[in-house]
Formats: structure tokens, sequence, C-alpha cells
């Protein structure tokens, strides 16, 4: 069930925006948030959505897979909508009783969808598509600046690549101790909420220590090969930016001043 | 009563690019106070077979009765049948978790619904047949050595008072003594309280002194069920799936090669000692 999750997971094949540099696919991605949230109109998210489109189809991810992974958040997404439905005032287009909604709520809610939709999807073609290493180096080398203000970027981007590789980890942890505890004879789904979160002791404690334990292998398997912090580290692969960087970029910039520009045109839409 | 699979098919990935058959048409039998052996390596099916015993998981196709039910039946009651069939997974020592080693055992009974004091009699019981000294129960578990937590999570278990006890690989990570013990516990397991006993290894030593049948699964699929003889006169076949006969078998051929009129059925030291001994007298 804990394996059915994919959001922020990477899928394995090969495409260009697999082969793409980390940092254009970062930057790429901030933009394209940015601009979701600037725009007014529904042309603006038509721009969106074409890029969008574009971006699934040249990732050789199939769509079933980044839907997939949607359903976690369609929850959010319903609540969110139905807030906006009835909450708007504006000119009326129906009611039911007390609750009114109107035509603005509509126009608010369908675009609050849209956005969310899309910042989710765009966002997971990130990480679909950047092995988690690839990532933190991406995040490294963008925030590498920052060194100068003593801020510890490698050791930041270190950190966040291991908490990455052990989600999966701890994943199989839980799923495994969960189930030891059920065959004696656990119950996790049933009772009320103070009988299920004593019974998630069960489950916590051993995980927990056992998370503890795997730090703690895992910080002296690395002492022992003398890792000592980012100073003088060398990488293996050095992210270099290639020709198809450069002609990316210049297509996502295109793309997002073009999706700003139209999407804050004053047209009534 | 006996536990019945029949034809349990289950698959995981359904639906993804990569559907794996974990188990694949599987029919097996499991009798009133029988020890079983199953083997096979690392990822033939052996602990998703387990876990088709007491309903952790469900067949994605067949059947698997208890005691004449089908335990995926909608009213069937699963908590019940953990404390009838009870596992213990590979490693179970990662499961304990309270702050003795007495309240860990009592666990298992307590989410059964007992009575305290049942609970307790219970507890107490299954933490003397692991033969556990009295000092040690009100420890916290994480004091004990390797081989004492895996006696406190096997009692854990058997405080449920199960009809068949499943272990998964209980002899894994433990040196050549605690192996030992913990098999030796296990024999006496049955003995003592006439439960059946599967043993999940991928070791023949491990199996071939106790069981009374044994099944060979390779990748999702049974390939032998019979009595342990049976089973290692098709050496051929056992190490063609990366398995091996019990190490005395081996040497009772090599022996029988060498021009000695030794049994090459011998699957015990014991049985190999009386083997050879005859040969001698003759």
């Amino acid at each position: 069930m804990l394996r059915d999750i994919t959001l922020g997971q990477y899928y394995q094949t090969d495409s260009i925006l697999h082969k793409l540099d980390p940092r254009i696919k970062l930057i790429g991605t901030f933009w394209f948030i940015v601009a979701l949230f600037l725009v007014k109109n529904f042309i603006g998210y038509a721009v969106a959505l074409l890029f969008l489109a574009a971006c699934i189809k040249l990732s050789h991810v199939p769509f079933k897979f980044i839907v997939k992974g949607m359903k976690s958040i369609l929850i959010l997404l319903l609540i969110t909508m139905v807030f906006n439905l009835v909450l708007t005032p504006g000119r009326e287009l129906a009611h039911l009783g007390p609750i009114k909604v109107t035509y603005e709520g509509l126009t608010i809610a369908a675009k609050m969808a849209i956005r969310l939709t899309m910042l989710i999807i765009g966002s997971s073609i990130l990480t679909l598509t950047t092995t988690p290493s690839n990532l933190t180096d991406g995040m490294e080398k963008l925030f590498a600046p920052l060194k100068v203000f003593k801020v510890p970027v490698h050791e930041v981007a270190m950190m966040m690549s291991i908490a990455l590789r052990f989600i999966p980890i701890l994943l199989e942890e839980t799923d495994k101790i969960m189930k030891a505890q059920m065959a004696r004879a656990a119950d996790f789904e049933s009772g009320n909420l103070i009988q299920r979160a004593k019974s998630l002791g069960a489950l916590l404690e051993p995980l927990f220590l056992s998370a503890f334990q795997r730090a703690l292998d895992l910080a002296m398997a690395m002492e022992a090969r003398c890792y000592r912090g980012g100073e003088g580290r060398t990488k293996m692969k050095p992210l270099v930016y290639a020709h198809r960087d450069y002609a990316a970029r210049a297509i996502i910039y295109l793309f997002v001043i073009a999706t700003v520009v139209l999407g804050r045109m004053n047209i009534g839409l | 009563m006996s536990l019945i699979l029949d034809h349990v098919t289950y698959e995981y990935g359904i639906g993804s690019a990569l559907p794996v058959k974990a188990l694949d048409d599987v029919s097996l039998q499991i009798e009133e106070g029988q020890f079983v052996g199953l083997i096979g390596h690392t990822g033939s099916g052996k602990s998703t077979l387990v876990q088709m015993f007491n309903g952790l998981l469900k067949p994605t196709a067949g059947n698997v009765y208890f005691q004449g039910k089908d335990i995926h039946d909608p009213e069937y009651d699963r908590r019940a049948l953990r404390g009838k069939v009870g596992l213990v997974f590979q490693y179970p020592e990662h499961q304990l978790f309270e702050v003795t080693v007495f309240k860990d055992v009592c666990y298992g009974p307590k989410n059964l619904g007992l009575s305290q004091k049942e609970v307790e009699l219970r507890a107490f019981e299954a933490l003397k047949m692991v033969g556990l000294q009295d000092e040690y129960f009100y420890v916290s578990p994480f004091d004990l050595s390797g081989g004492q937590k895996r006696r406190v999570a096997i009692a854990g278990v058997l405080a449920m008072k199960p009809d068949i006890l499943v272990l998964d690989e209980p002899t894994a990570g433990l040196d050549p003594k605690g192996r030992e013990e913990i098999l030796n516990l296990v024999a006496s397991l049955r003995e003592k309280m006439g439960i059946a006993i599967v043993l999940v290894s991928h070791s023949m030593d491990d199996v071939a002194e106790y069981a009374d049948k044994i099944i060979v699964m390779n990748h999702g699929k049974k390939v032998f069920d019979a009595e342990p003889k049976e089973v290692f006169a098709h050496v051929e076949d056992l190490e063609a799936i990366g398995l091996a006969a019990p190490q005395v078998t081996y040497i009772m051929k090599a022996l029988k090669d060498a021009g000695y009129p030794v049994r090459t059925d011998a699957i015990t030291i014991e049985e190999a000692k009386e083997s050879i001994l005859e040969m001698l007298h003759r």
C-alpha cells in the first residue's frame, strides 16, 4: 500500500528530458511555477498547458503513471475547489438552500484547480526525470554562490540526498514492521483515534530505532572513508552545460514569457 | 486441523511496467503436528508464501483454507487466525518495542483480547518454553544479546498459543551455537506443545533432521513436496536451482564412489554414522 506513492519518484527511461542538466530543469520548474501564479486569464493557462503537454510527451513517462501520483492530492484539490465555489461572493448562478454558487466562484475554482494540477504535474516531471543524486548535485551547484555568506551548501545538499535515499528504505521498513506486528494480532485499522495512536507506538518505536541505527551505521561508513565535508571535494561526473541545455533554456524562457504576457492581458476571461 | 493452499497465485505490480509473479499456482497442505521444511534460495517466493498462511497477503488467484474455512471470506476473523497461525518473521528482534521483555511478550495475547491474568500466564509460559532465564524477564529487550532477542521474539508469537508456528529463516545471522540452540528449540516446541512447525530456510542441513516433509520452491513455483529422503534423492535437480543436499549426503556419496558399500540416502549425521558402523562390522 505504501509503495503506491509516486509523488517525488524517479521514472527510469531514456529521454531528452532525462538527459538535460538538472540545473536547467530546476530553473525551468521554478519559472514555470512563478508564471502559473502570475497568469490571470485562461489564455495564459492554455499556453502553459501546451508547454506542459510538450514536456510530458518529451519525458517518455507514461501519462498514466503521472496521473497515479496525482491521486494522493485529489482530496486537497476537491476541498479547495468546493470552498472557492461556495464562498466567493458575486453574481448568483444557482443555489441550494443557503449555499450559493456564483459566477466568480466558478471561475476562481476552475483557475485554482488548473493552477494546482499544473503545478504538481510540472514539479513531478522534474522528479520523474531526474535522479535524486542528480537533483541535489544541481541544487548544490545552483546555490554554490551562497558559500560566500558561509552557507554550508555542500552539507545541506548531502543531507538532502541522504534523506531522499532513505525514503524508500524507511517505507520498506515500515511495511515490514507493520506486518510483523499484525502477525502478533495488532490492529492498525480500527478503533477510535486514541486507540489507533496507541497502537502506532508498536510501529513507530521499532521504526525510529532502526532509523537511528541506520544513520549511525552510515555515519560510521562515511567516516571510515574519510568524509570531511565539501572542501576540496571533486565530482566523478561534474555538471557541464551542453548545447541542448542552452537550447532548452532559451525555449523555457520563451514559453514562460509568452505565458505571463498573454496571461496578464485584459480580455475579460 | 490443517491449512490448505489451493492453486494460489500472487502477483504484484499489476498494471505497472513490470508485474512480478511471486507465487505461481502453488497448492499445498500442512497437517496437524507436522514438521515442514520450506526450502528455496533468495527470491524463490518463500517469504511471500508464508504470508499467505496467516492472511497478511491475499492471493490474486486461488484460495487459502484453515480448518475448513476460507480465510478471505468477508466474515472470517483474520485477527484470530493470526493467533492460530503464528508467524515469526526474518530478524524478528526488530519488532521488539516494549519497555521490558515480559511486556513485549504480552503484546500478542493482549491483542487477542484475553484477560490480563491469562495474558500474563501465557507470556510467562512462553518465555519459559524458549528457555530464557528469569533474571531477563524484566529488563529492556534492547539489553539482550542477538540470540536472546530472537528467543523473546519467538516467545512473543508462542504466547498466542498457535496451532501452526511458521518461522522465516530463524537462524539467519546467528553464530553456529546460536543456530544450534534455535533449531533445538524449534524441535522441542513440537515435542512439548504438539504444534505444527513450518521452518523456512535456504539450507537443507537446517531441516534435514526434523522435517516430516520438505517443500522446495523455485521462481514462485513448488518444485518438490515430499519426504526428505525422496527430495534429497534428486541432488542434481536441487543443485540446478541453486540448492544442495545436506553435507553428510555428499560425504556418503563420495564414500560410495570410493568403493565403500555405504547407504547414500543417509541425510542426518546419526544415519550416516550407523551406516558406516554397519559397513565396518560386516
